[in-house]
């Protein structure tokens, strides 16, 4: 027993001794959208500064800004912008959010690839996240039941989304709520019946990208707001940013940085970086 | 009148042969059921272990490398969680069993252990959140998560320890005491060391138990990706339950992920029933060498 | 120091080690509580459990979760339709007809069983079985109450299968011996003496089963679907309370409206899991269980 208690001990003090031993850490929470441009960027960024410990977390925009409210995180993730609500709120507990648009985003609406559909109106996209229109043949496709694919309310993504196409209108209860931008790509990819939505880094080769209102998604079509469905990524931080993560910051914000932004098929929001893109004429 | 009860007699045989055959299939299906979930892991998941799997850390967004850190992360965090329930539910249980008398105390204790052991485990994850991550300001790391794991195992360490405690005969308490030897040193010379394998047993399928648990960590140590491995028990760490939930449904390239992800359930799933396996065994050893 | 007070001082210390499990059981209610009860300014006792919209991030919110006690209810029900009939039968094999040999074979399949991490369950949920039912019966979804129901059940049948073989293995030997001399079949002695001798075990084995499929998180979370909506059919999504607070509880900020809502639900859900136990336990003193109580 008393062996027992001493070898816990031990183990309390070997824990305890670290603490003196920290590095610096950077906590990093929120939005899966901006996901793939952290962990790219912390990867790149740790193998040039490897004394820093950083610790990353995707649960959604909402963790990531309230995680910036409890001050349990330095950098908020976020594909959307803070609420008034939210930053009352910081105020109170003495925190300043800054943000910082590290890269534009648009919102693509997808199916299945045996969907005939492709393409549809803001309203019809509304019409069809209320519950409002509920088979696929009335607009213009097969005779089957639509299943609504939606992100749950911590996403940035479902939150702009709610904005932008929806106009705030509430989104039906029927509808799957999906935890990620990837757990949607899941989804749809594997339902004739579904359609959801994702960040444009998110496309791949297994969904369909629908057109709204007729324009394609698109790294051009989103900087020059062509595309209705467009919203800048931000990384929130309370107050100015010191330290390695105003080292991080300023390393997404650089040229090495925003091409990381791009690879991960993402627009890039610093002027340069625009410039390269549009002559690229890249398209997602 | 002799026909009359031979079928009679023919029919309830019949019965009984029926009523056995569908207690048999439930007892196939169950066993089914356990084999099939096995060999499907091992069939997905043997493809992705490897020396570097287990040892190196995740890169390029998690689609290559290893799961290293989330095996040392669900170590600290087991062990850290085991730390704060053995002492605690070893002691609970010698005075339940060896200083109580029956009576309100102790039937208040007993209603509350059952209680604990019956919280769901996003309840004690709330809890975690709002007591040791937010009033203590511990933040969100290994201190809160170890606390908040340790009271989830603590009714099960309580209930082996119990149980191994009961099964020393009483003889050996009374001889002890006969030849004039203090309660506190029976329990600690006689009785504790007779219970050991019994204690033992419920530590491992505690460890086996802390280890798999997902939503008590969730927001209290877990962290999708951390770049260095922890320094201190106020870190975050990655842990193998959170990494499966978040390669499978928060993570950016899941189809891409997904060997890696049957990977990583193949390690927990192994981890855990090589560790109730142990104590199984043990269990079983120990009840066939016991002399009393 | 006298031998006399050193005992009463180690008395006193265990004690008070021992009321550490009543105390944190407090100290969970107490929190529970204490983030919960504010929603209670927003939105009256009756329309929160009974409301049935769940919009806790919309202008202005709605907190009502009917549809996650209902979500909640029908996977509990159609998991325990699987798992009592399954639990109980498979103790009846344990304890009364399988072989020596196999008996602990047996009994250690489901004490491993028991063991499978509940994040493992979910994941072999969302990526077999809701393919594996999508296409077989061509669904809009594999991730709704069918899928829970089955992988809950198999999180509950260990329960139900070792608390119900304690139960029916405390039964005494007389009560079999007297049926066996008055001439009955093996059968009909375990199904008209020993299974009813040992029903208070075997429902309080049902009970706790229930709790434990209440309770679970992971499963619900990553295969129930996640609609927060009453079901029409079995093949609809839902999304219990277990799903609702942790798929949420990570974004609602310390103090907000939906953050005491979610506490509230933890309430609910914390005090539904309490009756059951503690209905599982009055009715095992009531009738003095010899068994012990597993997890």
């Amino acid at each position: 027993m008393l062996r027992k208690l001493l070898a816990v001990g031990l183990i309390w003090l070997i824990f305890g001794a670290n603490l003196a031993l920290a590095a610096e850490n950077v906590v990093i929470k929120g939005s899966t959208t901006v996901l793939p441009i952290a962990q790219a960027a912390l990867e790149a960024y740790t193998k040039v500064h490897p004394g820093v410990n950083i610790s990353l977390s995707a649960g959604g925009s909402g963790d990531g800004i309230k995680a910036l409210i409890d001050k349990s995180t330095d950098i908020a993730n976020s594909s959307r912008e803070i609420k008034d609500k939210e930053i009352t709120l910081a105020r109170a507990q003495g925190v300043d959010p800054i943000a910082h648009a590290v890269a534009i985003d648009a919102i693509v609406p997808i199916v299945h690839p045996k969907n005939k559909i492709n393409g549809l109106t803001i309203d019809q996209l509304s019409q069809i996240y209320q519950g409002k229109i509920t088979n696929w043949k009335e607009v213009g496709g097969d005779n089957l039941t639509i299943v609504v694919v939606s992100r749950d309310s911590s996403s940035g993504t479902f939150e702009s989304w709610g904005h932008l196409v929806l106009n705030n209108a509430r989104v039906t209860s029927k509808a799957q709520l999906q935890a990620s931008n990837g757990a949607v790509v899941q989804a749809v990819s594997k339902n004739r019946y579904a359609i959801g939505y994702i960040g444009l880094g998110y496309l791949n080769t297994s969904l369909k990208a629908l057109t709204v209102n007729g324009i394609t998604a698109s790294a051009k079509t989103a900087l020059s707001k062509e595309y209705p469905v467009s919203r800048p990524l931000y990384m929130y931080t309370n107050g100015q940013p010191t330290g390695e993560v105003a080292n991080l910051i300023k390393f997404v914000l650089s040229p090495a940085g925003q091409k990381l932004v791009a690879k991960e098929g993402f627009v890039p929001v610093t002027a340069e970086a625009k410039e390269k893109t549009l002559k690229k004429g890249k398209k997602q | 009148m002799q026909d009359v009860l031979q079928a009679s007699m023919k029919f309830r045989y019949f019965k009984q042969q029926v009523f056995f055959t569908v207690v048999r299939l439930s007892a196939l299906l169950i066993a089914l059921a356990l084999g099939g979930l096995i060999a499907y892991i091992v069939v997905n998941g043997i493809s992705a272990i490897s020396w570097d799997f287990l040892t190196l850390p995740p890169t390029d967004s998690m689609t290559e490398g290893g799961i290293m850190p989330a095996i040392l992360g669900t170590l600290y965090l087991t062990i850290g969680a085991i730390a704060v329930a053995l002492p605690l539910g070893v002691v609970s249980a010698i005075y339940l069993t060896e200083y109580a008398k029956q009576g309100k105390f102790v039937r208040l204790v007993r209603i509350g252990i059952n209680c604990l052991a019956g919280v769901p485990s996003v309840v004690f994850g709330l809890f975690g959140l709002g007591f040791f991550v937010v009033f203590l300001h511990f933040g969100s790391c290994i201190l809160s998560g170890a606390l908040t794991l340790g009271i989830l195992v603590l009714p099960t360490i309580i209930g082996a320890s119990e149980e191994a405690l009961k099964s020393v005969p009483q003889t050996f308490r009374e001889a002890s005491l006969a030849l004039g030897v203090s309660k506190w040193q029976t329990v600690y010379k006689i009785v504790l060391p007779n219970a050991l394998p019994g204690i033992l047993t419920g530590s491992i399928l505690g460890i086996g138990r802390a280890a798999g648990e997902t939503a008590p960590i969730m927001f209290t140590a877990a962290a999708f990706f951390t770049a260095k491995l922890p320094g201190s028990i106020f870190d975050e760490v990655m842990a193998l339950p959170y990494h499966i939930y978040v390669l499978a449904t928060a993570g950016t390239h899941i189809e891409q992920t997904r060997s890696i992800q049957y990977g990583t359930v193949l390690v927990l799933v192994g981890l855990v029933l090589g560790v109730d396996l142990i104590a199984i065994v043990i269990r079983s050893y120990v009840r066939k060498k016991k002399r009393w | 120091m006298s031998r006399h007070l050193k005992e009463t001082i180690i008395k006193g210390v265990f004690a008070f080690f021992s009321f550490v499990s009543v105390l944190t059981l407090v100290l969970i209610v107490v929190f529970l509580f204490r983030e919960g009860i504010p929603i209670f300014k927003e939105v009256s006792v009756a329309d929160f459990l009974f409301g049935q919209e769940w919009y806790p991030t919309y202008d202005p919110p709605s907190y009502g979760i009917w549809p996650l006690i209902i979500g909640s209810a029908v996977v509990t029900i159609f998991s325990c339709l699987i798992a009592v009939p399954l639990g109980i039968l498979s103790a009846v094999y344990i304890s009364e007809i399988a072989p020596a040999s196999i008996k602990d074979v047996t009994k250690a399949i489901i004490e491993l069983l028991a063991g499978i991490p509940s994040v493992v369950l979910g994941f072999f949920g969302m990526v077999v079985v809701a393919p594996f039912l999508q296409e077989t019966f061509d669904l809009p979804t594999g991730l709704n109450i069918v899928n829970a129901s089955v992988i809950l059940a198999i999180m509950a049948i260990p329960t139900i299968s070792s608390i119900s073989e304690d139960a029916l293995y405390a039964v005494p030997s007389e009560f079999k011996e007297a049926s066996y001399a008055l001439g009955a079949t093996k059968h009909e002695t375990i199904t008209k003496v020993i299974m009813p001798a040992a029903l208070s075990g075997i429902s309080t084995a049902v009970i706790l089963g229930m709790a434990r499929a209440i309770g679970e998180t992971m499963v619900v979370l990553m295969v129930a679907g996640g609609a927060a909506a009453i079901p029409e059919s079995i093949f609809d999504s839902v999304r219990p309370m277990p799903a609702s607070i942790a798929a949420e509880m990570g974004e609602a900020p310390f103090g907000s409206g939906h953050y005491h809502a979610l506490f509230a639900t933890g309430i609910v859900l914390f005090f539904l899991t309490l009756i059951f136990n503690l209905i599982a336990d009055y009715i095992s003193q009531k009738f003095k269980e010899v068994g012990s109580a597993t997890l």
